[in-house]
Formats: C-alpha cells, structure tokens, sequence
C-alpha cells in the first residue's frame, strides 16, 4: 500500500508533481500510477492534470480510471491540481464535455478582452504568480494571506454552491481557485511549481487528516 | 493581481553556463544547478534553459542538468534549444522541464508547434522569435542562432503560432541583443499588443530600468535577462524592487 498515488492518465508530466511530494514526504512512498487497483489502495491521492480537458476526460476513461478517481474524492485524502481541479465539476466549455461530476457547477474560459486598471489588456491563458485570499482550511496553514501561487489556465471553476470555497485570486474579476468538501481539497494554481508557498500546502496535504 | 515575472536565462554549452555577445566571446558564468539555485532563492519567478550547444554528442549534458535542477528548484523550468521533433518535447519534459521552447524547428515546421501543443497543452509550449529590424515598424523573423533570414514578418509569425497553440513567445531582438541598451520597446510593444497570450521580451538588459521598460514601455507580460543577474551586478531580488517602486505588479 502506496502513502500517496499520483494519478497518471497520460496528460503531461508529473515528474514535477512527484518530485515536489517527495521533497516534503522523504519518507513517504510515493508513485505515479495508473493502476486503479494502486489507486484504491493509496493512503492519499493526487490528481494533477495538464493538457485540454476532452483529452483528460477521455484518457481518464480509456485507462479505466474513472471508479478509482471517484472512489477516491469521496473517500480518502485527495488533492485535485489545476485540470484535476475542473474535471471534478459537471461541464466544461472547453471541448463542450461533460465531468466527474463531483461538485456541483461548471467550467468557463476567461473573457479574451478583459483589461487591467490601466488599460492593458490581460491575456489569456492566466500565466505567472497572482495573489490568493484564503480562508481557514488545515491546508493553509502556514501560508500568508495573498501569497503568490503560479497559475497556468484559460478556463476557471464556478461553483453552484458558495459553500465549498476556499480561496479566490483576482484576474481581474475574482475566480474560485481552490475548494473543498469533506476529504477533498482541490486547487487551480500549480503547488509544485509555487516555491514556499506550494511546498507548504503539499506539506499541509501531506499532514491532513480529514474526518 | 497577476505579477509581471522576472525570469534569468541560462545560456549552457558543454554543463556550463554562458554568455557571450551575439554568440561570441563565450563567458563562463559557472555551474548551471547551482546558478539556478542561487537564482531560485532570489526570487525568479521562472528559469529560463537555453541548450546551445553545437554537437549533438553533448545533448544528454543538459537532460542531466534539467533533472538535477527540477529536484531542487519548485519553479517552472524552460528548456530550449535543439527541439526538433515531438519526441525532444516530451524528453524534455520527462527531463522535468514544464515548458519548451521552439524557435528554428516552428519555422522549418510550422506543425510541429500544432503537434506538440495537441499533445501536451499549449501551456508547455513557448515559441521563441529572434527579430530584426528591416524597416521602421518592421521586423523579419531570423533562425539558425539569427544567422538565417526567413523573409517572414515578425507580427504575423508571432499571430500564426499563437493560432497553432503557442501559450507564449518568447521575443528577442537580435539588433539588441547583448548592447546593454535596453529591449527593442517598439518592437515588444508592436507584437505583445497582437496577441492573446502572453509575451516574454528578451535582448538588450543592461541594468534594472530596462526591465521596467519591457513591461511599462514595451508591455511585456514578463522580462528576461542573462548577463546582469549572471556576472553578480544585480540580484532578481533588486530587480523585483526596483520594478515595485514603479508600481508594478511583483511577486517579492
């Protein structure tokens, strides 16, 4: 039995995922995997993402993943990052396709002509480090009130429900950019790739032990 | 709201970091794990890896560095040079790259961005641009280290692969590279106002106000810069500062 799986459904690269895991757990056994069985035996599992969401919907199927990744929402410590963050919600529009369905509410692409307080126009995809206003879940601990996160993203979660939300960040309307439900804990931004900050809430991930 | 990043540029030939003008002159600015780590505790936002080395022979030298760096360092690493084909993307980023940049190859083959973005997300795809200027307001795309001229035009080369599925690009004036005089401001702001997705000026830092510059003046979403920070003149961290006390948005 693995402390925590990885899950690999072949979108992109999650060597960064693993490396910043095992940088605050050296002593966890941590893998990437794609064996459902692997899955369902985890401790605590993660669920990054990268790439366009039809294509992670659809590899998550082919590789007989769905169960285990809903087995596992509903059941154990588990950390949705980024496109692991929107398959968790109803619809998306990017592709028009349906998600998990875990929570409730949907997936939607920023404006493309949005602008700043002086004008510019901000592009899209959201790309770099902007600030998060969090509220008081164990997995910010440690972590200041608008600290930087590193975002890469054209679309954004809206939930139906208020409940569930943990923190916003403003581009330059405010988005939902983590939430979370019983055992779950699900983010927008990259932890792995966010320096202190991301190392801290792995950290607090890692630590979790939701009731 | 969203910061304007900071990122240093590694030069690495032979597991060294370099720096030369205009790819001569090489200068040896050190160990390349250990320039990031330095860079990485200042405060860079991203790193920047540019593999020029001459001999295919010497590749594997920077998958070691890439791996070595990703173990260590929890910021996005870029890693360009010598991407040719679907394949070099996804060693690089197995290497523990999260982005790759292309320049030649999109233009020896536009489809290969299209490829590469479809597979992997655009947001692991930075296409890099060396301009030069031909005409007032005009600017010719150039490959093959800015020795081989394209014919093609800067603004509508940078819009082509944005529609490819670029998530960024990378622009470098090679008329400013390496003078210290600053960015090419006309051209940063000519082809970052085109475009959807982000703009990284390159070319031409001599000292913290043409950082300002890039992103005040020429409207660049984030700034790159080699030899200032490698040779020890600033810190990124000074940079940042600088930068806020004109107002503009940092991560410090």
């Amino acid at each position: 039995m693995v402390d925590v799986a990885i899950v690999d459904y072949g979108m992109g690269n999650l060597r960064s995922v693993y490396q910043a895991v095992r940088k605050v757990a050296p002593h966890a056994d941590v893998c990437v995997t794609d064996d459902a069985q692997v899955i369902a035996n985890a401790q605590r599992v993660i669920f990054p993402g990268q790439g366009a969401m039809p294509d992670c919907m659809r590899e998550l199927e082919a590789r007989g993943l769905r169960q285990a990744v809903l087995d596992a929402a509903h059941n154990k410590p588990f950390l949705g990052i980024c496109i692991g963050l929107q398959m968790l919600f109803e619809h998306s529009a990017e592709g028009d396709v349906p998600g998990l369905g875990v929570l409730a509410g949907e997936v939607l692409r920023f404006d493309a002509h949005m602008k700043d307080a002086q004008g510019n126009q901000l592009k899209v995809p959201h790309m770099g480090w902007n600030g998060v206003k969090h509220g008081d879940h164990p997995l910010w601990a440690g972590i200041a009130q608008d600290a930087r996160f590193y975002f890469v993203h054209s679309y954004y979660v809206k939930p139906r429900e208020a409940g569930g939300v943990q923190a916003t960040t403003d581009y330059p309307q405010p988005f939902v950019c983590a939430v979370a439900r019983n055992n779950l804990f699900a983010v927008q931004f990259h932890p792995e790739k966010s320096a202190a900050a991301g190392l801290q809430l792995l950290q607090n991930f890692i630590n979790w032990n939701p009731v | 709201m969203l910061a304007k990043r900071i990122i240093p540029c590694l030069d690495v030939t032979a597991g060294r970091v370099v720096k030369g003008v205009s790819f001569v002159e090489l200068r040896d600015a050190g160990d390349p794990v250990e320039i990031a780590k330095r860079y990485d505790q200042q405060g860079a936002d991203e790193l920047t890896f540019l593999d020029i080395t001459a001999s295919s022979d010497d590749r594997g030298i920077i998958f070691r560095i890439i791996e070595q760096v990703a173990e260590q360092v929890f910021i996005p690493l870029t890693v360009g040079g010598g991407v040719r084909e679907v394949q070099d993307v996804r060693n690089l980023l197995n290497a523990g790259a999260d982005k790759v940049s292309i320049n030649t190859s999109a233009v020896v083959n536009p489809q290969l961005v299209a490829d590469a973005a479809a597979r992997y997300g655009s947001q692991c795809i930075v296409v890099a641009i060396d301009a030069k200027q031909v005409a007032p307001g005009k600017w010719e795309v150039f490959t093959h280290g800015g020795r081989k001229a394209t014919g093609l035009d800067v603004i509508e080369w940078a819009q082509k692969m944005q529609r490819l599925g670029a998530g960024e690009i990378l622009l470098t004036s090679m008329d400013k590279d390496g003078q210290k005089s600053g960015f090419d401001l006309a051209l940063t702001r000519a082809v970052t106002d085109v475009l959807e997705i982000p703009l990284i000026a390159s070319g031409g830092v001599g000292n913290l106000q043409h950082l300002a510059d890039g992103v005040k003046q020429g409207g660049a979403d984030a700034v790159l810069a080699a030899s200032i920070f490698h040779f020890g003149e600033y810190t990124v961290q000074q940079a940042k500062q600088h930068m806020a006390k004109q107002g503009i948005e940092v991560r410090l």
